[in-house]
């Protein structure tokens, strides 16, 4: 075991699965001798030369078709998106051929691509780089969609995402990158995609979230564990699709209250599908309607301390659950 | 006419193809055919025109839904190219595929069932007229984004780059889908990295009913590619060894050299873009018939074999005979061939559902 940051676990994994499959390339922009505009790829030319770690040009869409169309003969590219908000350049690659083309071919090619990259707000980048797009992404069957909110969920999860073969995209977060956590050394230790991971047990409310706003709620729980004597379990989702939503819905039969917390416009969000799915799977269950936190729902603004409370956060987090166990 | 006069041999760099019309026969890679491989060059071109004719039969009579995109006079295209695949060679292409997938060599009978949307058809009904194939034949489809299968194709030689294969991609599009933004950054990746893919575009003159006039702003479609530094060529399509003759310089220059090109072939389509095409508004009856009359790349291929003795009435007609009975046994396969259940819908969806005893993530992968 280390004690490795967000950014250091996901390097690791992608050191290691270079390492393991001589067919994997890490392509992005700046991936190779800026050392990553995050600093995830830095020094992985220098291991693995530039045959293995490639700088491309601006060109979303021609980069992500080119790594789908080598991943059907056999390449299994990891395409740095320097922001998750770039996907809408490369929309069509993306949702269109990677996640279409197992389809419309009748099961005759896959396309094991990881994309992966940022995908959040919070740091003043304002609207068109801010964009969290999991919804969006999960919305098409065919693809996978992961959000690990640790450095041992990150590296656990990429690894198995590399080797999944499917189109699998990783969403991570610039505000996580920094984060310590004890991670695995081993390099077979994987995670499996599709499996939710309780952060925290509670007995009087749950809170389905993923990504950095399981921090905020496990802040937030701190709080409402001393000051107002309120007990909360927190389900970190960690893959959006497929989706666990068995430990979702044994934690609400345990406290009967759900919150979901996610960093998401509210329309047709990820927490959009998980209500219905409980409401639907659960109704008995639940002691009172789903609440939901999410993005105010406007385009991302800039001015820094605004923009903070557009987003959830540890404060609205805590009105939120004391809302839904009210 | 609206498309711009492909320059001939004699107006332009002489670089830029490999012979002047009429001197392609001579060119290595067609004298050296045997007889039996002119045959079948004819063959080929005659089978796609009668498989296509049939399937618009069946259009009209409604046992073909969505998209039809007829290759009615561009066999040439498809056949002469195609024709130059070697092991390590592969091809993908736009919507207007199924010349590309009957010249790689795939089975009609799967084809047309695709067309009728039957689980026997070659992606098992899921996919279409635009939506054809063939991995084992490295054929990688059919594909319905007017030039979204351009970056997949600079993928491909990607692939044999890194595998250090010797062999090339061939990237097919139409006039109409040089514009898209996605092209040029397939171009451009594709001339930086030295990718041994040639984009080729299959000009018919219109996107739909917009010609390549209206269109596309600079001189010429192909010479778009010296913006990247990258060769290229341009061709009579309607002559199957001028098609050959000019690819195959290219082809030997990507294999070889691992240098790309833009390859613009002049081809021509009788039907409009599309079933859904009225095809009354942007083009003159006169137009098409001259080019049946004059430029028909089967009648000028069947014309030229015999000449040379290598094809007689005879044979020519029992050719055609069996590509209308091939045509019609087709039909009447899929015609037979039962449709996919409800229960197949979320099939071919997941690698990972689809080899549920090799699945290593947990969860549902579909929702209700």
């Amino acid at each position: 075991m280390s004690v490795l940051t967000y950014r250091e676990a996901i390097r690791a994994a992608l050191a290691e699965e270079l390492t393991r499959d001589e067919n994997v390339v890490l392509m992005g922009e700046e991936v190779a001798q800026f050392h990553g505009a995050y600093k995830v790829s830095e020094g992985l030319l220098e291991k693995f030369g530039p045959d293995r770690i490639v700088d491309t040009p601006i060109s979303e869409a021609g980069f992500i078709g080119m790594g789908v169309g080598a991943s059907m003969l056999g390449i299994r590219p990891v395409m740095e998106l320097m922001f998750w908000s770039f996907y809408s350049v490369a929309f069509d690659q993306i949702l269109n051929n990677a996640a279409n083309v197992r389809y419309m071919s009748g099961g005759l090619i896959n396309c094991p691509i990881v994309i992966r990259g940022p995908a959040n707000g919070g740091t003043n980048v304002g609207a068109t780089h801010s964009h969290t797009p999991e919804n969006v992404l999960a919305n098409h069957p065919g693809v996978k969609v992961i959000v690990p909110s640790t450095a041992a969920d990150a590296k656990g999860l990429l690894k198995s995402a590399i080797r999944d073969n499917d189109p699998c995209f990783f969403l991570e977060n610039t505000l996580l990158y920094g984060e310590k956590g004890e991670v695995s050394d081993d390099p077979e230790l994987l995670i499996p995609l599709g499996l939710a991971d309780v952060k925290r047990q509670g007995t009087d409310l749950t809170i389905v979230t993923y990504g950095r706003c399981v921090l905020h709620s496990l802040a937030a729980a701190e709080i409402l564990e001393k000051e107002h004597d309120i007990s909360v379990e927190i389900v970190d989702l960690r893959t959006i699709r497929p989706l666990d939503i068995d430990t979702v819905l044994a934690s609400v039969k345990k406290t009967h209250r759900v919150l979901i917390v996610e960093e998401q416009k509210p329309f047709a969000s990820v927490g959009s599908q998980i209500a219905y799915m409980i409401q639907r799977e659960a109704f008995d269950e639940l002691d009172g309607p789903i609440h939901r936190l999410a993005t105010i729902d406007a385009p991302a603004i800039y001015s820094p301390p605004v923009e903070v409370e557009q987003l959830p956060n540890p404060q609205r987090v805590l009105k939120a659950a004391l809302a839904a166990v009210a | 006419m609206s498309k711009k006069a492909v320059p001939t041999a004699d107006q332009k760099d002489e670089a830029k193809t490999t012979c002047a019309a009429g001197q392609a026969a001579q060119a290595p890679i067609n004298a050296q055919l045997t007889k039996e491989e002119k045959i079948e060059l004819h063959r080929k071109m005659v089978r796609i025109r009668r498989f296509e004719e049939r399937s618009l039969r069946s259009y009209q009579a409604k046992k073909i839904g969505g998209f039809l995109h007829l290759y009615i006079g561009q066999e040439a295209v498809a056949v002469g190219c195609c024709s130059l695949m070697g092991k390590n060679d592969h091809v993908i292409t736009a919507y207007r595929d199924h010349g590309h997938a009957m010249a790689v060599g795939m089975d009609t009978k799967p084809l047309m069932a695709e067309l009728y949307g039957k689980i026997t058809g070659c992606s098992k009904g899921k996919g279409g007229s635009m939506h054809y194939f063939a991995p084992s034949l490295n054929y990688w489809g059919g594909h319905g984004i007017v030039g979204g299968q351009i970056p997949l194709g600079t993928g491909l030689a990607y692939a044999l780059k890194f595998k250090k294969l010797k062999g090339a991609a061939m990237a097919f599009m139409g006039d109409g889908a040089v514009n898209q933004g996605a092209v040029h950054e397939a171009y451009n990746l594709a001339a930086l990295w030295n990718l041994p893919v040639i984009f080729v575009i299959e000009n018919n003159g219109y996107s739909m009913g917009t010609s390549q006039e209206r269109s596309s702003a600079g001189p010429g479609l192909a010479q778009r590619a010296e913006a990247y530094g990258m060769n290229w060529g341009t061709c009579f399509g309607h002559d199957v060894y001028e098609v050959r003759a000019t690819m195959d310089k290219f082809l030997t220059l990507a294999r070889e050299k691992n240098q790309p090109a833009v390859v613009e072939i002049d081809t021509y389509r009788y039907r409009g873009h599309s079933v859904a095409d009225p095809d009354k508004t942007y083009r003159t009856r006169e137009e098409i018939e001259e080019y049946r009359r004059t430029k028909d790349p089967i009648q000028l291929f069947q014309q030229r074999l015999l000449d040379e003795g290598v094809l007689t009435e005879a044979l020519a007609e029992q050719i055609n005979t069996e590509a209308v009975a091939e045509a019609d046994l087709a039909a009447d396969f899929a015609e037979a061939s039962p449709f996919p259940t409800p229960d197949d819908i979320q099939k071919d969806v997941y690698w990972e559902a689809d080899n549920a005893d090799k699945r290593t993530s947990k969860g549902r992968l579909f929702f209700d």
